[in-house]
């Protein structure tokens, strides 16, 4: 008995990851795809080099510096939001599974996710 | 090339490798960096950076589908996902400090190893006769819908998968790849997990395995927007043309004709990191 009961909730669980996903992905698309527009429209006729490595503009490096350039309308700031946002997507999955777990009082896979957690955000911020 | 060609160029050339790729079950990124450095003359560094986000674009768009039929098993990939994140980082790390060539000739071999995987017969799913202790302690039990019902299955050789997987991550993070084939090698061989519940559950584990080094990549340069734009639209929307196909009838054919393009790429990747051609 008490097994059906898990595996039901295993199933809303995995639901609700799977919708969280799609959305995360279909948002990040959408501003990757608008910032592309605007990419395109301002700077599609200059000469396209990818052949020699430059470290690029410190503030698309940065979470803080690609807001403030998403927000002045800068198609590669919009580009670099959108590609956070897909970023953030497996992580925003990490976090709701802990609270999955956690609601479940399973206590090992609350460690287990919390972990992986902690290593997806030092990474997001840097690695440093 | 003006940025507009090259964008639709780059676009184009991304829709067939995520078709390919997910049509094959190989994933889109594995031909990304080649297509990118070899044809399109990127360094590999922006390459991998615009892989590396595909990966991630694409294992989410498949694992949503996925974890909806019930074949993906949260806790073992939550759990493995400790050796493939700490592992990914790892890789990052790497791709930081080694020679572009040397790169280059590891991401051939690479190569080689998942055409040599995809070209293999599928193995027989071989259910473990009985979980290990660890697997008992972490409940890595499941079931998955097959034509005769439920099947109930446990994982076997955990400390073995952990340790694969922890290469798998290094692998990833290293080359901007999702390294399914490693994946996969763990949970099947080692774990003894049933072929659609590994093959399900590593694809939920490459998103988050590939945000593990995003993060690092971002910050030192790597993920160029005006190049990877192009990169994950295309392969977005080719594999998920591809998994609309994927019970067509020519699929065995494709496999190995894409698996002969893969060898090729290897070939010529492993040369030119030789040459030091990509060093430029």
């Amino acid at each position: 008995m008490n097994n059906t009961g898990q595996e039901l909730t295993d199933h809303k669980m995995e639901m609700l990851i799977g919708n969280l996903l799609r959305a995360g992905v279909v948002a990040a698309a959408s501003v990757v795809l608008l910032g592309g527009i605007i990419y395109l429209f301002r700077h599609g006729s200059a000469l396209a080099d990818y052949k020699v490595f430059q470290r690029g503009p410190s503030d698309l490096r940065r979470i803080g510096g690609i807001l403030s350039n998403a927000f002045s309308g800068h198609g590669r700031g919009f580009i670099q939001l959108g590609l956070l946002l897909l970023i953030a997507t497996p992580v925003a999955r990490v976090m709701v599974s802990i609270f999955v777990f956690a609601r479940k009082r399973d206590t090992l896979y609350v460690i287990v996710t919390l972990s992986v957690f902690c290593i997806l955000i030092y990474s997001l911020f840097g690695g440093r | 090339m003006n940025i507009l060609i090259f964008t639709i160029l780059i676009w184009f050339g991304s829709i067939v490798a995520g078709f390919l790729g997910s049509l094959t079950g190989l994933g889109g990124g594995i031909v990304i960096v080649p297509l990118l450095t070899l044809v399109f003359g990127v360094d590999i560094r922006y390459a991998i950076g615009a892989s590396l986000v595909s990966v991630i674009a694409t294992s989410s768009g498949a694992a949503a589908a996925y974890v909806k039929e019930g074949f993906s098993n949260i806790r073992i990939g939550m759990f493995l996902e400790i050796a493939t994140t700490v592992g990914a980082l790892l890789g990052a790390f790497l791709a930081l400090r080694l020679a572009t060539p040397v790169i280059a000739v590891i991401f051939g071999i690479v190569l080689m190893y998942s055409a040599y995987i995809s070209s293999r017969p599928r193995s027989k799913d071989i259910s473990a006769d009985k979980p290990d202790w660890l697997a008992t302690r972490l409940r890595m039990k499941g079931t998955y819908p097959t034509p005769e019902g439920l099947k109930s299955y446990s994982a076997s050789s955990v400390p073995a998968g952990f340790g694969l997987m922890f290469i798998a991550g290094t692998v990833s993070g290293l080359l901007g790849i999702g390294s399914g084939a490693v994946k996969v090698l763990a949970m099947d061989q080692a774990m003894r997990l049933p072929f659609k519940v590994s093959t399900a559950t590593s694809n939920f584990m490459i998103g988050v395995t590939a945000a593990a080094s995003a993060g690092i990549y971002l910050s030192k340069g790597y993920i160029d927007p005006g190049l990877t734009m192009p990169v994950m639209l295309g392969v977005l929307l080719g594999s998920s043309l591809g998994a609309r196909h994927l019970f067509g009838a020519e699929t065995k054919k494709l496999r190995v004709v894409f698996g002969v393009v893969i060898f090729l790429l290897a070939i010529e990747m492993i040369y030119s990191g030789f040459k030091g051609g990509i060093l430029k």
